[in-house]
């Protein structure tokens, strides 16, 4: 094992235990400020309740998200030296201007919203969870352009011994940050969805406070529509946009061994990268990856033999957790469908197959977003910045190999620990369901200020 | 005036603001077992910290981002050679932050005391590592053209480590004095008997530390050149006199006030001194970070002021009218009859 071995080791484990909480953040918060929303516009206190049991929900989350991130914004610097000093004029920029525009708004009125129950009124109590929703989700945007820019570099030129950015809305409009930014969303909500409809799930199989979880469980399953539909179409626009600028990543999602027009899908599959190609091939979907590719059957499709060993990415990885992802992504929008009706005009406390079938599908979400990533950053190896920088040429120079040893273990302790408490937290509050006694929130109206 | 230097002077804003404002926070922390004798103490002071807390590391976060934005050399080097201070630097920003989420969600005594030990440590240990971290750099890395010759054992060397008890002496004072205007009763009035115990202390350290630095480092170079700037190093001494005043007048409020001004200002008279440099070298000159050889290219540093010239005065706003909301201190009543309260 050498230090860039373990930098990526430890990038990897760092950035994928901040993205436990991230996306859960991401959708959580704007059903909680829906919620809050319809208390303040109708007064029915169940709206209230549900805004306390879903915030500390969120609230116990969003504690290890904002933390670990810290470790991801250091992180560059630590041991991706090479990297910094070499993109620093270009990728530092979206970074300084999402803790600019979005930390700031999201942990001021995060304090705001969790002490200020009593002191403001309820509108702009309301209006403090809603900022701090606009602030996750802004702060998804720069963070997204900025990885879409590794994925796709545009706007920059190579001067100076590094890349220096002169285009600023090249990189503001970069299809692929703009794409990765509503993939990424709306896989966000997905899991928020998932995740209401699953607790939820839990007490209706009990019949526990059932009004209460219905009603939940409602309004989880109709976002959650909206959201898996929207994930699915912004997923298939990414998959086009990766088949233009980053062949070798699609070849690998595919598995596509030989350049070839009107390549078709096989539903069996089984990659063979020693022989450079497919064990396994069957029921074969005629013409579907040129199809998805390029939207145009016959279309050309680079295989991966084109390219030189060094150029191609670990391809079972890539090709696994993409065909996996899109197999999850299609059965959360049948879930979610099924939700939805049964919610509305069906007895869902009665259905305790498509209950029992939520609960354990809450997990499932979060799967696919890590698989998403791997697809992302597994696919664009060798390099860094796709095409400018490969990763080895990225890492720190004055980092010894004991150091990163040192801060591995210590981060895969540290987050073990808090990741295991976190879990024992949020399970302790998911179970107990919602609180009753909400004597210290009421006051009358009119007094609040 | 160049782009690099009102950059260079708004990375030297940005730390001193975030040691003034996650200073108290770090100083309540150190104090939290010291000076909480009862859970309801503890929860008191925790409930003073809560509502800001997170808004104030953001000007860390909002620091290291800037770094790498205008001075990605000196952001890629300083991270990369101070890798295991920061290290441990980020492990205990990162228990400090739970502790105060995780506390009270359990009744367990045992659970309670873990806590309570975790906020001390993950508050005592950044102030101290922050410290050593900038007395080093003062002084100058041990670097050359071909890389760092230093490790986390040569940071520790006298000069960084009266820093670090600088910088621990200032923000306890600084913190103390933030628990006696936020709290009530008997436990503010613990925190200034505690504030003025140890502003001797302080005194004597912020002393050492002047004297030590003309002997440690370059930094009264250019107060030598240009004595008119001796003004930031005497403000600094005035106000940290200005503590002990207001707060034996018994008017903790201005004392609070003194004492982020002197730590605005011992900031602020280091980042004089290091001009033009971001990070000097202790080996070769040549090898310094200067605001000129570790700059972003023009392009993005107009990018940049841009951006923060439109924001940073609405977040100064928005913070502004958040502290004024939380301005009350907090009684226990308040926070044992809220569930809301942590
Ligand atoms: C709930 C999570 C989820 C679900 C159901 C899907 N995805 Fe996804 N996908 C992600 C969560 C995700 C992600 C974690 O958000 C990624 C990683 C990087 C990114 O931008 O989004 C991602 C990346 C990603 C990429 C790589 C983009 C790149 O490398 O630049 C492609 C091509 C797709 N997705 C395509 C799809 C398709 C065709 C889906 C079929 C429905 C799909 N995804 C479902
Ligand atoms: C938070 C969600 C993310 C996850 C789960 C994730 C996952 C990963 C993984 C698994 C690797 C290792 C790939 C390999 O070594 O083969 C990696 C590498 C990397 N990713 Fe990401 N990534 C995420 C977001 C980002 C973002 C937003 C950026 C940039 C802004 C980024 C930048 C990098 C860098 C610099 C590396 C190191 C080079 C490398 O080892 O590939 N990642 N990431
Ligand atoms: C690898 C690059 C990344 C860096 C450097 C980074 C940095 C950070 C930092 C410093 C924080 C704490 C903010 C605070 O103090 O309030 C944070 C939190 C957050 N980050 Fe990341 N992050 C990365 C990846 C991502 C990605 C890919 C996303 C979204 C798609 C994301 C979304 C968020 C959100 C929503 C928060 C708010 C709190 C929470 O996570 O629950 N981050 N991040």
């Amino acid at each position: 094992m050498d230090v860039l071995t373990l930098s990526r080791l430890q990038f990897a484990i760092t950035s994928m235990f901040h993205f436990i909480f991230v996306p859960l953040t991401l959708g959580l918060s704007i059903l909680t400020a829906f919620m809050e929303t319809r208390y303040v516009m109708t007064g029915d206190t169940t709206y209230l309740k549900m805004t306390k049991f879903w915030g500390k929900l969120f609230l116990i989350n969003f504690a290890l998200g904002v933390v670990t991130g810290i470790t991801m914004e250091f992180q560059f610097g630590m041991n991706w030296a090479e990297y910094s000093r070499y993109v620093g004029d270009i990728f530092g920029a979206p970074l300084a201007i999402e803790a600019t525009v979005a930390f700031f708004l999201e942990s001021v009125f995060i304090g705001l919203w969790i002490f200020g129950w009593n002191k403001v009124s309820q509108k702009v109590h309301a209006a403090s969870i809603w900022l701090v929703a606009l602030a996750t989700n802004l702060s998804a945007l720069w963070i997204l352009l900025a990885n879409g820019w590794m994925q796709h570099p545009v706007g920059y030129v190579l001067r100076n011994g590094r890349a220096e950015m002169v285009d600023f809305m090249a990189m503001i409009t970069n299809p692929d940050g703009l794409l990765k930014f509503a993939h990424q969303l709306t896989s966000g909500y997905t899991v928020a969805a998932f995740f209401v409809m699953g607790v939820s799930a839990w007490h209706l199989l009990r019949k526990n406070e059932t009004d209460f979880f219905i009603r939940s469980f409602r309004i989880a399953a109709t976002f959650g529509l909206f959201s898996t539909v929207a994930v699915g179409i912004f997923g298939d626009m990414s998959a086009v946009e990766v088949a233009k600028v980053q062949p070798t990543k699609f070849a690998a999602m595919e598995s596509v061994w030989e350049s070839r027009h009107g390549v078709g899908m096989n539903l069996l599959l089984l990659p063979d990268p020693p022989n450079e190609c497919n064990s396994v091939e069957g029921v074969c979907v005629p013409n579907a990856v040129s199809l998805l590719a390029f939207h145009d059957p016959n279309a050309l499709i680079k295989g991966l033999k084109e390219f030189p060993p060094e150029l191609r990415p670990p391809v079972l990885p890539t090709f696994i957790s993409f065909r996996l992802m899109a197999g999850l992504g299609s059965y959360f929008i049948l879930a979610a469908l099924a939700a939805t009706i049964l919610s509305r005009w069906g007895k869902i406390e009665n259905q305790k197959l498509l209950l029992k079938l939520l609960l354990y599908s809450l997990p499932l979400p979060y799967l696919a977003n890590f698989l998403g990533w791997v697809v992302a950053e597994v696919g664009r190896q060798p390099w860094i910045v796709y095409g400018v920088l490969k990763t080895s040429a990225g890492v720190s120079k004055s980092v010894s190999l004991s150091q990163v040893i040192g801060s591995l273990v210590g981060f895969t302790l540290l987050y073990g620990f808090l990741g295991v408490i976190d879990i024992y937290l949020l399970a302790k509050f998911a179970r107990k369901g919602p609180d009753n006694d909400l004597s210290t929130l009421i006051k009358p109206r009119g007094q609040e200020a | 005036m160049e782009l690099q230097i009102i950059w260079f002077i708004l990375w030297g804003v940005l730390w001193a603001v975030y040691f003034m404002l996650d200073g108290f926070v770090m100083g309540a922390g150190i104090l939290h077992n010291l000076i909480g004798k009862s859970d309801g103490d503890k929860r008191v002071m925790i409930n003073t910290i809560g509502p800001v807390w997170e808004g104030n590391e953001v000007w860390l976060v909002t620091a290291g981002g800037v770094t790498f934005a205008a001075f990605p050399t000196t952001y890629a080097l300083m991270f990369s050679y101070l890798y295991s201070a920061l290290f441990l630097l980020l492990c205990a920003l990162i228990v400090r932050g739970v502790s105060y989420e995780f506390r009270s969600k359990e009744e367990h005594p045992l659970w309670r005391k873990g806590w309570d030990s975790a906020i001390m440590a993950g508050n005592f240990l950044p102030a101290l590592l922050f410290g050593v971290a900038f007395g080093n750099i003062f002084e100058g890395l041990p670097m050359d053209g071909a890389g760092y010759h230093g490790s986390l054992l040569s940071l520790l060397n006298p000069y960084g480590l009266l820093t670090g008890c600088l910088f621990v002496a200032l923000f306890t004072v600084h913190g103390a004095l933030y628990l006696t205007v936020k709290t009530t009763g008997d436990l503010s009035k613990r925190a200034r008997t505690t504030a003025n115990n140890l502003w001797p202390g302080l005194l004597t350290v912020a002393v050492a530390f002047l004297v030590y630095t003309n002997f440690a480092t370059r930094l009264y170079d250019n107060y030598l050149a240009h004595p008119l700037l001796m003004i930031v190093p005497l403000s600094a001494v005035a106000s940290l006199l200005a503590i002990r005043i207001f707060s034996a007048k018994g008017n903790p409020l201005a004392a609070f006030t003194a004492s982020s001004v002197t730590i605005l200002t011992v900031v602020a008279t280091a980042i004089v001194g290091l001009f033009p440099n971001l990070i000097p070298s202790s080996m070769d000159p040549a090898s310094s970070l200067t605001l000129y050889n570790s700059s972003s290219s023009p392009y993005t540093l107009k990018l940049m002021l841009v951006v923060v010239a439109i924001f940073i005065p609405i977040i100064i706003g928005y913070k502004i009218w958040i502290y004024r909301i939380f301005r009350a201190p907090v009684r226990e009543e308040d926070v044992l009859g809220d569930k809301q309260a942590y």
